[in-house]
């Protein structure tokens, strides 16, 4: 008795400890430490109100989806409905997500849509989504904003990158923006650090960050120079293309790989970053 | 040996449950060290907000080195952010983990809630008092300003309940920034202090199109008037102005009221004529001012190197600049003559450790951002001001104010008349009551108008039911009870996490056996008791 009195209370003992230093890396940062006080930036929610989930949404008879031709047509500021695939995940925080999608025929950057960590983990490449939200613009970004989803099963599409190294510094560019591009043979220009040094990237846009901040690096292609970035977000430090980008020297040959993205002019989010192919 | 056996049980039993605790393990309150331990090593980490300012990340780097020149047992580990919000964010993460820096730039309003965990923020007290390693010390190795020279609003602005647990860095407010060009070809003459009417009127006045769509004013096909970059601003200062509620100092919720609605159906109005926009809808009001697409930009003095048409930083590109004029006025009033606009900026606070000799360590560099050096070069950076009477009144100091617009960079107008502004106005800036949810407090203050923005851009109604809900719906987002005082954590919290339940039954589990085991022992003792008695 004694004998298993000792192993049940060895038992607890051990399922105790594996409790307490379980990973916590899933518990919500807000309800850590002190744990009275919640903060949000007012992302926890949509803004106009409508709550995360799929309880929400219509029935399907009710929806009226767009295509992406509807979709690029329709006013600033309306509400719109589109399927579409995740193409990657840039973030997720206080329930709301941002992802990169694309269907067959266009792309569509999904700002802040409602949306659980459980169904975070669930939107992996190429996973169809329903999104209702309202189109916006932001510093020329065209992006669906205050949105919900649901995830759509079966049906999967994963792009592959259209090359536009020829549409830089055209009109036509924009017609392509948010999808997953490529751009070829393009060199590796100057930036200048914080203390006037030509480098071949910067920590954010100036030179002000640290490892672990956006990455800025300047390429040219046909006498023009572009300011290409990765992402902090979407591909951190431990990614091969934040190292890729550290390694890179002026006047290096690249070829890159990124999601067409617009701040005050194109503002690629680079995702590969390989030696150009001869 | 059996009984020995349970005891050490039990004991293990008690250590997993301790363990089990780390993430919160508790830390005594500091006191100060007699001496700073020279023979020792020490590395702290110091979390710095920048505005994205390369000549703000030198600052810093120059001040670190300097510091350890002067202790080079001290490291200083430093870790940019340029955004509050994801300091707090990630303090609040760390507070759970026992990893929270040692030194953090930050607002009063985080640290409110920072101060709601156990002894996690150094009370400074003890430490601004010491004489040896106090503000102005006799064992320091650098000239620190002494404790009646730093600015006294500032420093009564760090004080939570009357406790120092910070101390100010740098200091700014809100500057309207505006193209005087537009407002004079609109017809208009540009006052001093630009009243909140006057403001409605001229942005009205240029939503004017011609027949093709394109702007009178700019000729261009874009055109938001006035942009507000922070909307949480945007309604504290005009409820302040309007000496209408916004909260207690006790934490009494006051923001949802009718003045407060009178100022959203106000925006409402001139959202619809196309006259209103803001930066979470929009983008950075400098980047439409500097392109001729805004008339009135209100932005943090903190960025005024980014305003105007030579301004040092930018955005856009060369191609879309415009020349105009820029003036750089209080942010608009209801009552000109007696002007009121919020402080704020960087202030900084020192993290509780288990070694009192780390903490005074910390304490140090801390303080060593105090010097006039420091606060000078920072103060340059932008519309900043020092935040040490002995920095304000230096030669330095003096000289840089007067150059103003000698050059286009560390002289760039724009910045030092942002500067000079709050110097100017000092006494009619104001702080809002910092208590445990005063953060959710400003936010919702802000959602309010970032709300009503968006609704009329979509074409929804704005009355007194949209109202009603909208009030309804912030409230409850920020979780501001209907009585006005901050809901307790408790309701909110939620369930507990399944980790937690299954530790809790555990412990609950092991005192059942523990019980059970003795009783058990006491039952079997009688009976063979009893049976040597038979």
């Amino acid at each position: 008795m004694k004998r298993f009195l000792a192993v049940l209370l060895a038992a607890l003992l051990a399922v105790t400890m594996l409790a307490a230093c379980g990973d916590n890396a899933n518990d919500d940062p807000q309800n850590g430490g002190n744990g009275n006080e919640v903060v949000g930036n007012g992302d926890e929610t949509p803004d106009n109100g409508e709550a995360d989930g799929e309880d929400d949404v219509q029935g399907d008879e009710d929806v009226v989806v767009m295509s992406y031709a509807e979709y690029a047509a329709a006013e600033l500021e309306t509400q719109v409905v589109v399927e579409t695939y995740v193409q990657a995940k840039q973030s997720w925080w206080e329930n709301s997500a941002t992802l990169y999608t694309q269907d067959q025929d266009g792309a569509y950057f999904i700002y802040n849509v409602a949306c659980s960590e459980e169904d975070y983990a669930k939107l992996t490449e190429g996973t169809k989504i329903r999104v209702t939200g309202y189109k916006a613009e932001w510093a020329g970004e065209i992006e669906i904003i205050d949105g919900t989803f649901e995830i759509i099963e079966g049906d999967t599409f994963v792009a592959e990158p259209k090359d536009v190294t020829s549409l830089l510094g055209t009109d036509e560019l924009i017609d392509s923006q948010n999808q997953l591009v490529s751009f070829k043979g393009m060199t590796v220009e100057p930036s200048t650090d914080a203390d006037g040094n030509e480098v071949a990237y910067l920590y954010s846009w100036d030179g002000s960050g640290t490892e672990g901040d956006d990455l800025y690096f300047n390429v040219s292609v046909n006498g023009n120079t572009y300011s290409f970035v990765v992402e902090s977000y979407l591909c951190d430090s431990t990614t091969e293309v934040y190292s890729a980008v550290k390694n890179l020297q002026v006047g290096d040959k690249i070829d890159m790989e990124g999601f067409l993205y617009w701040y005050e002019g194109v503002n690629p989010h680079i995702i590969s970053v390989t030696p150009a192919a001869e | 040996m059996k009984k020995l056996f349970a005891l050490l049980l039990a004991a293990a039993l008690s250590l997993g449950t301790l363990s089990g605790c780390h993430g919160s393990t508790k830390i005594g309150s500091f006191s100060v060290p007699s001496e700073l331990d020279m023979s020792r090593d020490f590395e702290i980490t110091f979390w710095a907000k920048n505005d994205t300012n390369k000549a703000q990340t030198r600052v810093y780097e120059n001040a670190i080195e300097k510091f350890t020149g002067l202790y080079p047992n001290i490291t200083v580990k430093l870790r940019l952010y340029t955004d509050y919000g994801k300091i707090y964010n990630d303090v609040i993460t760390n507070i759970s983990t026992g990893t929270t820096p040692n030194v953090c730039i930050t607002y009063p309003d985080h640290i409110a809630t920072y101060i709601t965990g156990s002894n996690t923020v150094v009370p400074l007290e003890s430490l601004i008092s010491d004489p040896v390693y106090g503000l102005g010390g006799s064992g320091l190795r650098f000239d620190s300003p002494s404790a009646n020279e730093l600015v006294p609003e500032f420093l009564k602005e760090c004080q939570l309940g009357g406790i120092q647990y910070a101390l100010p860095y740098m200091r700014s407010t809100e500057a309207l920034y505006v193209n005087k060009t537009y407002v004079e070809k609109l017809g208009y003459t540009l006052p001093e202090t630009v009243t909140w009417d006057f403001i409605w009127e001229v942005s009205d006045a240029a939503t004017q199109k011609d027949g093709d769509g394109n702007y009178l004013i700019n000729g261009q096909k874009v055109m938001i008037p006035f942009i507000y970059k922070s909307t949480d601003n945007m309604m504290i200062q005009s409820l302040k102005q309007l000496d209408a509620g916004y909260s207690t100092q006790t934490g009494e919720i006051k923001l949802f009221n009718e003045t407060t609605k009178d100022i959203l159906y106000t925006i409402a109005e001139h959202v619809k004529k196309g006259a209103f926009s803001t930066f979470k809808i929009s983008s950075y009001p400098a980047n439409f001012l500097n392109a001729g697409q805004c008339i009135f930009a209100v932005d943090s003095t903190a960025g005024a190197t980014w305003m105007g048409t030579d301004a040092p930083l930018s955005d856009i590109s060369e191609d879309k600049l415009v020349e105009f004029e820029t003036a750089v006025l209080p942010v608009p009033q209801y009552d000109p003559e007696n002007p009121v606009m919020i402080s704020q900026g960087p202030s900084m606070c020192i993290f509780n450790k288990e070694d009192p000799q780390e903490v005074l360590a910390s304490w140090l560099f801390c303080q060593f951002l105090l010097t006039d050096e420091i606060q000078i070069a920072y103060a340059k950076t932008e519309g900043y001001i020092p935040v040490t009477t002995t920095a304000h009144q230096s030669e330095e100091y003096l000289k840089y104010l007067d150059s103003c617009g000698i050059d286009g960079n560390e002289h760039y107008e724009v910045k030092i008349k942002a500067s000079k502004l709050l110097l100017e106005n000092t006494q009619n800036t104001f702080v809002t009551p910092v208590f445990n949810g005063s953060a959710s407090l400003r936010d919702a203050a802000g959602q309010l108008i970032e709300n009503v923005t968006k609704s009329i851009r979509r074409g929804e109604t704005v009355d007194e039911e949209y109202m009603s809900e909208l009030f309804s719906d912030v409230a409850s987002l920020y979780r501001l009870n209907e009585g006005g005082v901050l809901a307790s954590g408790k309701a909110e919290l939620g369930p507990l996490p399944v980790q937690s339940v299954a530790l809790l039954s555990c412990i609950a589990l092991a005192w059942v056996g523990i019980i059970g085991y003795l009783v058990y022992g006491r039952i079997r003792a009688r009976k063979r008791r009893l049976l040597e008695n038979i």
